[in-house]
């Protein structure tokens, strides 16, 4: 049903826990369905100046693909430029964990928007302080 | 391996095994046919059939053989709308009772203009007698309750609610799957008129089953051939399934109290062992009133299925009622009627013990456990880590 991939992202989650003061904070799914991702980010700037994820980190309620998808879009957004990292798509999930059984599809789905949530949250918090 | 998944299925008895071999090989013949060899196979069956009715306190003559649990619940419920749907379209059942039963019922309001009444439980899975007596009117022509619950174990009081359906003339069908072969069944007592198991539950094979169908009960087939099982099951018999079914049935007799001491004791042990171990977490189903092999928790802040890919990593098997191990968004239907939230439902976890488990085995379960609920508790944004 897992592939061997989902399975070590399950087993050696990637960037697990929280981050205190994060700079942004995107919580999504719903715990009566049975999955919630929480995903924290720290944003830093890189040698040009650009805006980048310095650091990433999930907690995450829920079954083995959703563990597995936090994992790997945390893996996925780590260093990146906010911009790049909005650009990361459920299928950039689900090719590294080379394929989701189709009832797990929403897994890498919460994950993306996960990430695009903690985004949002942090250009919020940025517009107020301005 | 641990192997805590009984009510899903057990391992076949080699005792039972060793008896089918033959009837699939050089005892082949075909029970219908005239010569000796098939006149032994007809000889075979008829054994099994003795064995299945002694243990339920039956006549041979009141047992079908079927392909298994499902197709009893099909035959008896299918099988008394079709012949009674002049009479009336009402039926009975409970919020709990198996897929096999509830899928039925729901065929049966879509598709034959039946109303179904799905009795609700009590928080221990309890269906309260009172209530299937409120639920009657003149329209109902059968009332199904099932015996045990195979998700939490609660034994339902079917004695109780069969002496009601007798006083309103009114057909009762039991799906007796989780109990039959697990403790003493006598169909004369408990008053029913349909009572459905099967073998794979009892270290029997897969595949075969039987309908008990009281004396005098009549039903539509929903299978249309041959004059098998008095046409009312027609197809050539299955024998060595049914020789199987037969061992299983004598073997069950035989160890049942043995079974039930044994499994009783480790089952309370790993109960105690987890509350020990595990901060909140609750039991599901009745303190009492419940299959002495049963185990139902939910572990709150954690969810089913990735605890159950935990303990699969260690060599356990067991199994959850949360949404991701029922194959759509909904946790289990049985822990949602006993009134608990969802999100707890979906940290459910089923122990299901059988004869092969060992005190060693319940042991290193309580042992594996609290280390997986701590370990997704910590990455659980609901579990405050102080």
């Amino acid at each position: 049903m897992y592939s061997q991939k989902l399975i070590d992202h399950f087993k050696n989650p990637r960037n697990m826990g929280r981050i205190e003061n994060a700079d942004g904070i995107g919580k999504v799914g719903n715990p009566v369905c049975g999955d919630v991702m929480w995903i924290y980010i720290k944003v830093g700037k890189n040698e040009n100046n650009q805006e980048i994820i310095e650091d990433i980190k999930f907690e995450t309620f829920g079954c083995g693909a959703a563990v597995a998808t936090s994992s790997v879009i945390t893996e996925l957004a780590k260093g990146k430029t906010i911009e790049e990292a909005e650009k990361i798509t459920n299928q950039d999930v689900i090719d590294v964990l080379e394929g989701l059984p189709p009832l797990k599809k929403h897994c890498s789905l919460l994950a993306e928007q996960g990430l695009k949530a903690a985004i949002n949250d942090y250009r919020e918090r940025q517009k107020t302080k301005t | 391996m641990i192997y805590l998944d009984h009510n899903a299925t057990t391992p076949c008895d080699p005792a039972v095994f060793e008896e089918m071999k033959k009837w699939f090989t050089e005892m082949f013949f075909n029970p219908s046919s005239i010569y000796t060899p098939s006149q032994q196979a007809r000889q075979a069956i008829e054994d099994a059939r003795k064995k299945v009715a002694k243990l339920l306190d039956a006549s041979p003559e009141e047992i079908i053989f079927t392909s298994g649990g499902t197709e009893s619940n099909n035959t008896a419920i299918i099988g008394t709308a079709y012949l009674k749907k002049n009479k009336g379209n009402h039926i009975i059942t409970s919020l709990i009772e198996h897929h096999a039963v509830l899928n039925v019922c729901k065929f049966l309001e879509k598709n034959m203009g039946f109303q179904i009444t799905y009795l609700p439980v009590d928080k221990y899975g309890l269906v309260d007698p009172d209530d299937v007596k409120k639920a009657i009117t003149d329209k109902t022509i059968l009332i199904s309750i099932m015996a045990a619950n195979n998700e939490i174990g609660t034994i339902e009081p079917i004695e109780e609610i069969g002496k009601i359906a007798k006083e309103n003339n009114i057909l009762f069908h039991c799906d007796g799957v989780q109990v039959a072969g697990k403790i003493p069944v006598s169909v004369k007592k408990l008053n029913v008129d349909f009572f459905s198991l099967s073998a794979h539950k009892f270290y029997g094979p897969k595949g075969i089953g039987a309908l008990y169908v009281r004396k005098g009960v009549k039903f539509r087939p929903i299978l249309y051939g041959g004059h098998q099982e008095k046409g009312l099951r027609p197809g050539t018999e299955n024998v060595p399934a049914i020789v199987g079914l037969g061992k299983a049935c004598e073997i069950a007799e035989k160890n049942m109290e043995d079974d039930a001491s044994k499994e009783k004791v480790l089952r309370d042990k790993l109960e105690k062992l987890l509350f020990e171990r595990i901060p909140e977490i609750i039991v599901n189903g009745h303190p009492e009133k419940r299959l002495y092999n049963t185990l139902n928790i939910c572990v709150k802040y954690v969810e089913g299925e990735s605890m159950l890919l935990h303990l699969d990593f260690e060599g356990i098997c067991a199994s959850s009622g949360s949404a991701c191990t029922s194959g759509s968004l909904e946790p289990s239907h049985v822990l949602l009627a006993l009134g608990i939230p969802p999100e707890v439902a979906h940290g459910s976890l089923r122990f299901s013990l059988g004869r092969p488990n060992t005190m060693e085995e319940i042991e290193k379960t309580a042992d594996v456990l609290p280390k997986i609920v701590e370990k997704l508790r910590k990455m659980s944004p609901f579990w405050d880590k102080k």
